[in-house]
């Protein structure tokens, strides 16, 4: 297995989370009338430190959490040679109304967060969703999403892969950079 | 790791493997949370259309399929034999290529002639669901009973589960003999001497005439309907002899020492294979069967959609 390159070390990461808390309360104030959506499965670890913290750092132990699967809304549907594989959806509230903090752990084509929108739409008329993203690969766009808050920017190659390992899954918090895609 | 099934149509339950049916049971799982959500609907099959051939009578399979369908966003045609070509001569192939030349991409067929399905699925380039072919299988009603066996025990593996009734004109219990094996449980058939083929104990299942014994065995009663339609000459005396011998009275379930698992595929004949109060009993699923019919139709679509490349050509 190749090493992957570090681009952000656990003391950093845990920087990294506290600050976009930290901007998200600036801006959202004590979350009443909002509620953090995390993408599965790999946005819902992101997700889950989220909103832990905004918890604490709130005082408010209300804010809605939900953990949205994408799967059956995805464009991609038939170009792979094996079916996509679903994940628990749980989604237990409407966000008719409400401003939603959508999160993600790499933000890269936008065609994830494309799916989610339209899963989204499903749960009601949102009054704002904004995006939340640890890894931002800002030039490799196909399509025109940009997040509101961002852990980090990549700039890498298309053939280049970003990896973000948790505490719960890998036992450590950092962020990888890999020269080819999906290495073993 | 994405996962894939073994076959291109889902024919019988003896084509396929038990990783297939856990692979089937863990995407229903997903679309049983889909269609308990406000809007019951994914957009995954937008591209595909479906037709539903029903050369025989279906109430619940029918609707099951198409809910099923409906909430993929898949197109659908629905064809009935009795208004159609059929009655003016027109043979199955022809028929059904007809309605291919529309671009179809998947036909969910019920035929009353065992082995239509098979035929079908090796002479057109869709894929082929069956939901029911005579007397031989019924794939997806086994897997809705497995998987309502399940939710409600937490596995089926080790589960005794006991199928009573007519056997000998049942798809239904063939489908569920080779599923319930494949997934590890043990099956005992009972009805009347009649009703029961010799070639079951061949398929390693244990057969027994006594009703009440057998409840004692099992964890799961599914309990079949007598099919007097498919029945052209006497297999018993009448309809109130058999509900005295081989009937499922709620006095019978309460003699038992433990509680037992009521199932029944529909429709029910009241009175006759089970009593009024042990249908409407705690102990039966037979609602929660059609539910998880929807979610497990879902499934076989889906993952059997899903395999076929999309042509962006």
């Amino acid at each position: 297995m190749s090493t992957g390159k570090l681009l952000l070390s656990p003391d950093r990461f845990a920087l990294t989370i506290e600050r976009l808390c930290c901007q998200l309360i600036e801006d959202w104030d004590n979350f009443a009338d909002a509620c953090v959506v995390g993408i599965q499965p790999r946005g819902v670890a992101l997700a889950d430190r989220i909103h832990s913290r905004l918890t604490a750092l709130t005082g408010n132990p209300d804010i809605p959490y939900g953990k949205l699967d994408i799967t059956f809304y995805r464009d991609d549907f038939r170009l792979h040679d094996k079916p996509l594989a679903p994940h628990p959806n749980d989604m237990d509230f409407l966000v008719a109304g409400k401003k939603v903090l959508l999160v993600d752990d790499v933000l890269y084509t936008g065609r994830t967060i494309q799916a989610a929108f339209s899963a989204l739409q499903h749960y009601g008329r949102a009054q704002v969703v904004e995006l939340l993203v640890l890894v931002d690969r800002r030039f490799n766009r196909q399509l025109p999403i940009q997040a509101d808050y961002v852990g980090i920017s990549v700039d890498a190659l298309d053939e280049a892969y970003v990896k973000v390992h948790w505490k719960e899954n890998h036992g450590v918090d950092e962020i990888l950079l890999f020269d080819k895609k999906h290495p073993a | 790791m994405s996962k894939k099934l073994s076959t291109r149509h889902l024919i019988g339950i003896k084509d396929i493997t038990a990783d297939d049916i856990r692979l089937i049971f863990e995407t229903a799982d997903n679309f049983k949370e889909v269609i308990n959500r406000p809007i019951k609907k994914v957009p995954s099959l937008r591209d595909i259309t479906v037709a539903n051939i029903f050369f025989e009578s279906s109430t619940r399979t029918r609707i099951s399929f198409e809910l099923a369908e409906r909430r993929l966003s898949a197109d659908i045609v629905n064809f009935a034999a009795s208004s159609s070509s059929v009655s003016k001569g027109e043979t199955l192939l022809d028929t059904v290529n007809n309605i291919l030349a529309m671009k179809v991409d998947m036909v969910v067929m019920r035929h009353p002639a065992p082995g239509a399905c098979v035929y079908l699925s090796q002479r057109i380039p869709a894929n082929v669901v069956n939901a029911g072919d005579g007397t031989h299988e019924h794939p997806t009603q086994a897997l809705l009973d497995a998987f309502s066996i399940r939710e409600k025990l937490g596995d089926v593996a080790g589960k005794n589960v006991a199928i009573i009734g007519d056997i000998l004109h049942s798809r239904v219990a063939l489908s569920n003999v080779f599923c319930l094996q494949k997934l590890g449980a043990k099956v005992r058939v009972c009805g009347p001497p009649t009703l029961i083929p010799h070639h079951y104990r061949e398929l390693g299942v244990e057969v027994s005439y006594d009703v009440r014994d057998t409840l004692r065995w099992c964890d799961v009663a599914n309990v079949l309907r007598i099919q007097l339609e498919r029945q052209d000459i006497k297999y018993f005396p009448s309809l109130r002899e058999y509900h005295q011998y081989f009937g499922i009275t709620r006095q019978m379930l309460d003699e038992l020492d433990r509680e037992i698992v009521i199932m029944h595929p529909g429709p029910i004949n009241r009175g006759v294979e089970l009593s009024s109060d042990v249908a409407d009993s705690p102990h039966s699923i037979i609602l929660q069967q059609v539910e998880n019919g929807v979610a497990i139709r879902m499934a076989v679509l889906y993952l059997l959609a899903a395999q076929e490349q999309l042509s962006t050509t």
